[in-house]
């Protein structure tokens, strides 16, 4: 579990490394809500706001087979799609001898398209932005200091948990604990409880060793200032993304 | 330059009712490094928590250099006491050792090249200054713990409290942290059950039990007191031999 976001990053100087965190992130944000603003019918839309990741990425120096392995975590996602021409009602069309209904498959190309896109995008961001600058962008784009606080909190302790548990687990297989499913599961629920116990005592003491250090509730910025052509450099992405989705709407 | 501590008749009581502190009488000179010895459960955490306001006792005075430990002072007396808490776990909670480092200072207003000076002479005094950009979460156990005095030097403390600082320390690393210690021009107070460690680092020891101080003296007197020490569950480790200091 713990320690997945540190593989995210590809420790390669490309020039939207340097670029500040802040901008890529509301690059990012923006660049989703126009495509999912674009009307699902225009399917050249979607190659072009594609294209734009694409495009991203090679910028960026992230491979393009990697952005395509980590696209895999839509997958669970994507399975709810997959059911909806199935399930859907209304009109239906044959596609290779199976009845399939026309707006469920219009729905499912809608999330499809629009979720992959999204999801290559936010890739693209984690590759080429360290966790920490990350948080320093949100803090700058003024999302809410507890929010960021909790944000890095979890990232931190879910590799110091995700430790324990590992220790937890071993010392539970090294006393033979049963294997049978149903034990196993009776075992994990108290595990679980134990985890719950001791994250909250140690969430108590952190808090001693916060006090301790003179914290009052407020959290020390430490972010920089992006410079106006940061700002250009990076809004080029969603407002091209923008473009397209108008252009879309206005041939509908 | 440093400052000392003082205690008068410290009580404290937990809310469960346990008494963890009873009329506790204890000054600590500045410059002084003093060991805080005595078996589990004999009020040692209790009484550092004291030292920097995070408990206020229910009877008696703490005293930090010429400041009384009072809600109006905390602040500075925070900056004053500087405590390092047996997890380093606990103590590194930024992404990043530069931030955690940062975290004090930061809380202390400072800001922007004053900032990274105290993140830099703190990091380089602990040896650590080539870890700054990486999460406490890659460093060995070792390097956790010396991040962690870190973040408690770059207030610049004028007393130094360690919490178990040798525990789960391999040998180097534990001989390590003790030379930086050694050189550190603070006061000192060290709670261990590890006796060679108190030893090797301090002028004078305190045996705590049940609340109570119950032996104090330097710390070779008080390790050699085989009867007072039996007393208190506290022996030196197999091979070792303390010889008392010789009187003249």
């Amino acid at each position: 579990m713990g320690g997945a976001h540190r593989h995210l990053l590809i420790h390669e100087a490309g020039p939207l490394h340097r670029l500040p965190a802040q901008c890529k992130l509301a690059a990012t944000v923006l660049f989703v809500f126009a495509v999912v603003a674009t009307p699902r019918e225009q399917f050249w839309a979607f190659g072009l706001q594609a294209g734009l990741v694409v495009l991203a990425a090679l910028i960026g120096r992230v491979p393009l087979l990697s952005v395509a392995r980590r696209l895999v975590i839509e997958v669970p996602f994507l399975l709810f799609a997959v059911l909806l021409p199935i399930v859907g009602r209304g009109p239906r069309v044959d596609v290779l001898g199976v009845s399939l209904s026309e707006a469920g498959l219009w729905a499912a190309w809608n999330i499809v398209v629009k979720g992959t896109i999204g999801v290559a995008a936010s890739i693209v961001l984690a590759s080429t932005t360290p966790i920490p600058q990350l948080l320093d962008g949100m803090e700058r784009l003024r999302v809410p200091r507890v929010m960021v606080a909790i944000t890095a909190f979890m990232l931190r302790y879910g590799d110091v948990i995700g430790d324990e548990v590992r220790r937890m687990s071993i010392a539970r297989q090294s006393r033979a604990g049963s294997t049978g499913r149903l034990g196993q599961v009776r075992v994990l629920a108290s595990t679980a409880g134990a985890l719950f116990v001791r994250s909250y005592e140690r969430g108590e003491r952190v808090y001693l060793a916060m006090e301790s250090r003179g914290y009052t509730g407020t959290m020390p910025v430490r972010s920089v200032a992006a410079s106006v052509r940061s700002w250009v450099l990076c809004l080029l992405w969603p407002v091209a993304a923008a473009v397209v989705a108008l252009v879309a709407w206005g041939l509908q | 330059m440093s400052g000392g501590v003082e205690l008068r008749g410290v009580s404290y009581a937990y809310p469960d009712g346990h008494e963890a502190l009873r009329g506790i009488d204890l000054t600590v000179g500045a410059g002084e490094r003093v060991a805080v010895l005595g078996p589990n459960g004999a009020g040692k955490t209790t009484l550092v928590l004291t030292l920097n306001g995070i408990l206020a006792p229910r009877a008696g005075t703490v005293t930090v250099g010429d400041l009384p430990v009072v809600k109006e002072h905390v602040r500075e007396v925070r900056r004053r006491v500087g405590i390092v808490f047996q997890d380093p776990d606990d103590q590194l909670f930024m992404p990043t050792v530069r931030e955690d480092v940062a975290f004090g200072p930061a809380n202390l207003g400072l800001r922007a090249a004053a900032l990274d000076a105290a993140v830099a002479d703190a990091l380089a005094t602990v040896g650590m200054s080539d870890a700054a950009d990486r999460s406490p979460h890659h460093l060995s156990f070792g390097e956790r713990r010396r991040v962690a005095l870190a973040t408690v030097l770059a207030m610049h403390p004028d007393v130094l409290v360690l919490d178990e600082p040798s525990s789960n320390l391999d040998p180097v690393a534990r001989r390590e942290l003790a030379e930086i210690v050694l050189r550190l021009d603070v006061t000192v107070v060290l709670v261990t059950h590890d006796l060679p460690y108190a030893l090797q680092l301090c002028d004078r020891a305190v045996v705590l039990d049940e609340g109570r101080l119950v032996a104090d003296g330097p710390v070779s007197e008080v390790l050699s007191d085989e009867a007072t020490m039996a007393a208190h569950r506290l022996e030196l480790p197999f091979g070792f031999t303390v010889a008392p200091p010789a009187h003249c």
